[in-house]
């Protein structure tokens, strides 16, 4: 089965271009400095029409989850991961931590994460985190 | 709202509940505001003022034969239902209705001419969560919990103890739908729904429906019931999508609800003889307990350890606070949109007529939730003029 997959909108487009090209891409405000997610062509922090779109470090932190036991027919059979991490630029999002076993003992809060994309379709990739290397 | 400017004239709850597969979701609307009509006394052509969510409100008042001067189709979630009550205790001392209908009916379990779950692949759900395997509430209302739990040093069987004593509620409530006592293995030991959420740290699913009348204060002294007055109330927004939650261990939404309802109220916590909170998910209530200023952050799940929400037990007296006395979504019932029957049992209490009555109880609040810590709706009791 193949996996739900985003429809991108005007507003977020250039974020699903960056993870096809596999760039994590933030925005950030000119005004106030603030870094967002989701995307939105204005900052929630001040309502400054003025801001930019620019590439993420990649690196984020493990900040809480859970491991569903029950997964969606197009998820696989295997418990897996649900995580919202932070990025280092501050900004939260949702995503599935890959590269180590879905246990709780293998995922800690707080653990260090980079980014990697899985390749869901011609259109999307899909941003997801594993440990940090190194 | 001006304090007890206007009351609870009729509350009732679907004629069944649990499984009702042969009624469909208007239908248990219906039901419920037939009930709650009787209660009070009063016909359709007697309501000037229909608030419901799930269904239309033009749905709802067209299907009962009701030619409403004010509608509130206000969705968000859960507590969508204490949104309206405050709603409708604005338009009433507005002067745009003066007898308004709240209604809900739902087929959590079987489905009877339900929409269902639906959320477009281009709306921030469908972008930013469901690609990652996201389905029902117990995979996305979940995520928060174990932050909280790592930051407060709180333990899988403290959660655990929060199913374990609304169970003993419920077992003195004969319409709850699970009585039979459960201790803190029988929770960890349920089959594992999302980790660290086992089972019975989950809502239950069932169809079922209620329906609220609220009118003024000086009509209310004219109907059958005892009126049971609005004190004070609150609401609140977050967030659509629980990743964007500003902070995982506290919930924005329950903290402003809470402290508008409380202002408005003019009381302090040691004025509450009763507590609801809604509990989808077995960490419901230590989020509610700290967010409304009960306990101090982190304090909330050793709180309900040590049985201060507890009903009386072996010759014990119960706790000073008690909550969630009709058993709660863990196991009294849980269509999908529980904040009505929150409201059914602070009514019940205020009247003095529910299964597990506190004795003596004058304020009750009522504290709900929407979608996944997304909104927040507060109503406080009274039933003294």
């Amino acid at each position: 089965m193949d996996r739900i997959l985003p429809q991108p909108t005007p507003e977020t487009r250039h974020f699903w271009e960056g993870c096809k090209e596999g760039e994590l891409r933030l925005q950030r405000c000119a005004a106030c400095a603030k870094s967002y997610f989701p995307p939105r062509p204005f900052c929630p922090g001040c309502g400054s029409r003025e801001v930019e779109v620019y590439p993420a470090s990649g690196r984020a932190s493990l900040y809480s989850y859970v491991i569903n036991h029950r997964p969606r027919p197009d998820m696989g059979a295997e418990p897996h991961s649900i995580a919202v991490v932070t990025l280092e630029e501050g900004p939260r999002m949702m995503t599935n931590i890959t590269g180590c076993p879905q246990t709780p003992e293998a995922l800690q809060l707080d653990m260090p994460l980079e980014v990697t994309f899985l390749k869901a379709s011609d259109e999307i990739s899909l941003p997801l985190f594993q440990p940090a290397k190194g | 709202m001006k304090q007890k400017s206007v009351a609870v004239v009729g509350a009732a709850e679907t004629t069944k509940m649990g499984k009702i597969p042969d009624m469909s979701v208007l239908g248990l609307h219906c039901d419920a505001a037939l009930n709650a009509m009787a209660d009070a006394g009063l016909k359709p052509s007697d309501i000037d003022g229909v608030a419901t969510a799930g269904e239309s409100p033009v749905q709802i008042a067209n299907a009962l034969g009701i030619t409403p001067t004010w509608a509130d189709g206000t969705q968000v979630g859960g507590c969508s239902f204490m949104l309206h009550v405050r709603h409708a205790a604005a338009a009433i001392n507005e002067g745009l209705c003066k007898t308004v209908l709240i209604t809900h009916g739902e087929s959590g379990r079987s489905r009877v001419g339900s929409a269902g779950f639906g959320r477009a692949p281009s709306s921030w759900s469908g972008q930013f969560e469901v690609p990652f395997g996201v389905t029902s509430p117990p995979t996305m209302f979940t995520i928060p919990a174990l932050r909280y739990m790592k930051t407060y040093g709180i333990t899988e069987e403290q959660v655990a103890m929060v199913s374990v004593i609304q169970r003993e509620w419920a077992a003195r409530n004969p319409r709850a739908s699970f009585k039979d006592p459960i201790t803190v293995d029988d929770v960890l030991n349920s089959p594992m729904i999302a980790w660290p959420f086992r089972m019975l740290m989950c809502c239950l699913v069932t169809d079922g429906g209620g329906a609220l009348i609220l009118t003024s204060a000086d009509r209310a002294r004219d109907f059958p019931r005892k009126p049971v007055y609005v004190l004070g109330t609150g609401e609140s927004v977050e967030t659509p999508i629980v990743s964007q939650m500003e902070d995982f261990t506290t919930s924005k939404a329950f903290r402003v609800s809470g402290r508008k309802a409380f202002a408005e109220a003019g009381i302090s916590h040691a004025d509450v003889d009763h507590l609801m909170i809604y509990d989808a998910f077995a960490h419901l209530p230590i989020y509610g307990l700290e967010d409304l200023g009960f306990c101090k952050p982190g304090e909330a799940a050793a709180f309900i350890g040590e049985r201060n929400t507890a009903p009386p037990s072996e010759g014990k007296k119960g706790g000073k606070l008690p909550l969630n006395t009709n058993g709660g979504g863990l196991s009294y019932m849980h269509s999908g949109m529980y904040g009505m029957y929150a409201l059914q049992e602070s009514v019940r209490q205020m009247r003095g007529i529910a299964p597990a009555q506190v004795e003596g109880a004058k304020i009750s609040v009522c504290h709900g939730v929407g979608g996944m810590f997304a909104a927040s709706g507060t109503v406080i009791f009274s039933n003294e003029a």
